[in-house]
């Protein structure tokens, strides 16, 4: 990681390194412990299941989850999809509402759509300009026939902690599902469903150090969550979710979750005070930087920073061999499109395309920090007029 | 430990290939869909993997999506085609399950009855579905798929071909020639667990299963699995050199077939089947007894597929190929891999032979 050719990785919020920790406890499923998790008639098969069955538990655990509300995924995206899809499916012709943030990723928006063709009304609810979901709009949203409130723990560009528990408690006085995307929250911010009232959660593996191809989605047990299962087949993870579970991804998940349990409140911490570090050191050698979303309510990681005047694509393409980062979120970076989320909290395109999305994680050196402020602050005195800072200083 | 794997449909151990370009892969961080250069460091090694399964598939690697396995590519187009579908008594539970579809019978030794597809076909109206696999996951029998296609194509329909177990064992442009899509499953050919594929020709739409950001050409989305898809991409690699290995297994797998003799019953044997797989039944004794004993002798095989392994119905392939329900409850299935050994198949042959003295004896005794 000492390697100085690398850019400075600041993209932890698109995907994370996966933890060595992480790595030695997944590397034995790849090569002697191999089996089917679902093969039953022999050791190899236990064995698989066995250690499925622990990272269940980690993975329950870090959410304050029974091991059989947690249901393995591909991913945060299948999660999601799951969640709404097959709720919208189960209640369908029976309830005709749903209530969807503007601010959500993009695979709930999408399923919300899929709900919406299926006929349910959805209730496209607005954000305060500090980005945070009012809980009182919310229960003035809900309606008799609304199925399914669904807010993310912590939005993916801007960083900031939605009220959940809040949330959870006007919908479980509602008699609503909430269900949270929570891929982004997990490893940054505590999740307790039981404590929050959330009755499905999406998770990622690799947005907390674990690996890619591998997610979760907690489905509540009681009172019992009803939904459609997104596929079918052999009737794996109590029919949820079919196909071979992926052994040596879910020991990794399993992993990544338990060191999030154990180290959740210190990473915080020291991340937290690196993210401070990079605020400040920019603040000090830009003028006209201004944040995006709620300072206070935000993961310890991340900043989404805007610089009068320049646009995000240019100060990448300055920074492209010294510093990874971000301009919205990684699924739609490639689109020229200003981020929605921004413009929901109230920027205009101007100041949209302005900003970028910095994210440190538990890599992270106080020396990348420093270098980071150097080079950023640089291109943007470059980008702003020719002006270096080194001839300014 | 058991130390005889004879369950190579079930999951087969990862290749070196694989676990080798994984170890590369692990060493990049990096979204394949951020725009920075850990990106697309990511992008590069989902591209190359891509440009291979697309080679070992016979197709353009623009044909090539990845999914989170063989369950899901099934699921995708069997749900993601409004149609008439039709598909057979003999299909994994990922096709029969996915789709409400009218089921071909097959025959005694599961091929399907093409006299049967052509007289469904001729009924059909709008828009037609066929799906079938290309080889079957428990009795390792063939279809043929040119056949089928000859009459899909015909009444214009599409066909849809489960290549799971076949990838890796016979040339997949055999099947890409035909089929407008295609399921294929890494864990079956010595890539890694979680990731899959669909190969569909240029065209062919379909609504997708798991929407959200643009990944795969908006066909799939979700954060692109990269260090299983660089797997997967070795093994289709090591897999286009692998056809020729499979066909010697086929002598393994006769020999025990052979050695059994008259005292098994062994289903699909008039049928071409794939060259690893066997279906034998030990006549009066109940597949758990049987898959307990192997284990206890060191012997890793299965009663059924893995994924209803855990179910106790009898399999649905064999009673859909006459057996009865008693009969199909005494089936296991053997399937060889390219290490397996004679040591390993003589090992089997020892053990099936005690459980069925052993299990003759305590039937006279009672």
């Amino acid at each position: 990681m000492s390697d100085t050719r690398r850019p400075v990785y600041l993209d932890y919020q698109a995907t994370t390194p996966v933890d060595a920790r992480v790595m030695d406890a997944m590397l034995p499923f790849f090569t002697e412990a191999f089996g089917n998790p679902h093969s039953t008639s022999h050791s190899y098969g236990w064995e698989a299941r066995d250690a499925v069955e622990d990272a269940r538990r980690l993975v329950a655990t870090m959410i304050n989850a029974d091991p059989r509300e947690v249901v393995f995924t591909s991913g945060a995206t299948e999660s999601n999809n799951m969640a709404i899809k097959g709720v919208a499916r189960f209640f369908e012709g029976r309830k005709g509402h749903m209530i969807v943030p503007v601010t959500e990723h993009k695979c709930v928006l999408e399923s919300a759509k899929y709900a919406q063709k299926l006929g349910y009304d959805i209730t496209w609810l607005a954000v305060g300009a500090d980005g945070l979901i009012d809980p009182a709009a919310v229960k003035d949203a809900i309606r008799d026939d609304t199925a399914l409130v669904s807010v993310m723990q912590v939005n993916n560009e801007i960083g900031v902690i939605q009220p959940i528990a809040e949330i959870g408690a006007v919908c479980r006085e509602a008699g609503v599902y909430l269900h949270t995307d929570a891929a982004q929250a997990a490893g940054k911010t505590g999740i307790d469903v039981a404590a929050m009232n959330i009755d499905l959660l999406s998770l990622s593996g690799h947005k907390m150090y674990g690996p890619m191809g591998i997610g979760a989605l907690y489905v509540r047990r009681k009172p019992r969550v009803r939904l459609e299962p997104l596929f079918d087949g052999g009737g794996q993870e109590r029919t949820l979710r079919s196909g071979t579970l992926p052994a040596p991804l879910v020991v990794g998940f399993g992993a990544a979750a338990q060191i999030v349990t154990s180290e959740r409140d210190i990473e915080a911490t020291r991340i937290g005070d690196l993210r401070d570090r990079l605020l400040k050191g920019l603040q000090q050698r830009t003028p006209d930087l201004y944040v995006n979303g709620s300072m206070e309510h935000r993961v310890a990681g991340n900043l989404n920073i805007g610089f009068k005047g320049i646009s995000s694509e240019a100060l990448m393409d300055a920074l492209k061999d010294s510093i990874a980062l971000s301009s919205g979120s990684a699924c739609t970076s490639a689109a020229v499109e200003p981020s929605y989320v921004l413009r929901a909290i109230g920027l205009s395109d101007e100041d949209a395309h302005a900003s970028v999305r910095l994210c440190v994680g538990r890599m992270t050196t106080p020396d990348e920090v420093e270098t980071a402020i150097e080079a950023i602050a640089d291109a943007v005195a470059m980008l702003r007029g020719g002006t270096s800072a080194a001839s300014v200083a | 430990m058991t130390a005889c794997y004879l369950d190579h449909n079930a999951t087969t151990p990862l290749g070196t290939p694989a676990r080798e370009a994984m170890a590369r892969a692990m060493e990049v961080t990096g979204n394949a869909s951020s725009v920075h250069a850990f990106g697309r460091a990511a992008r590069k090694i989902v591209e190359d993997a891509r440009a291979s399964v697309a080679a070992l598939s016979g197709v353009a690697p623009a044909n090539v999506i990845f999914t989170s396995g063989g369950s899901e590519a099934n699921n995708t187009i069997l749900r993601g085609i409004d149609a008439m579908r039709i598909t057979s008594s003999v299909e994994h539970a990922s096709v029969l399950d996915a789709a409400d579809a009218l089921r071909i019978p097959v025959d005694a030794n599961g091929i399907i009855r093409l006299d049967a597809l052509a007289l469904t076909l001729e009924g059909a109206t709008g828009r037609i579905l066929v799906s079938v696999m290309a080889a079957n996951n428990e009795t390792g029998a063939v279809q043929p798929i040119a056949e089928i296609a000859r009459l899909v194509k015909e009444h214009d329909a599409l066909l849809h071909v489960d290549a799971i177990q076949w990838a890796g064992k016979r040339p997949l442009f055999e099947i890409s020639a035909y089929a407008d899509a295609m399921s294929l499953s890494a864990h079956k050919f010595a890539g890694p667990q979680g990731v899959g594929a669909i190969v569909v020709k240029d065209g062919v739409a379909f609504e997708p299963l798991i929407r959200g950001g643009g990944q795969e050409r908006r066909r799939r989305a979700g954060t692109e699995n990269v260090i299983a898809i660089a797997g997967m991409g070795a093994a289709a690699d090591a897999a286009m050199n692998a056809v020729g290995d499979h066909a010697k297994l086929a002598g393994l797998r006769d020999g025990i077939e052979k050695a059994l003799g008259d005292a098994a019953r062994i289903y699909a044997k008039d049928a071409d089947r794939l060259a690893n797989t066997t279906c034998i039944a030990m006549p009066g004794v109940a597949a758990e007894t049987q898959v307990m004993a192997f284990d206890l002798a060191g012997i890793a095989v299965s009663a059924g597929s893995a994924c209803s392994s855990g179910k106790v119905e009898p399999s649905h392939v064999l009673l859909a190929m006459g057996a009865s329900e008693s009969e199909a409850a005494e089936a296991i299935r053997v399937s060889l891999g390219p290490d397996s050994t004679e040591d390993e198949t003589q090992t089997f042959i020892a053990a099936w032979r005690d459980l069925h003295a052993r299990t003759g004896r305590a039937g006279e005794a009672a």
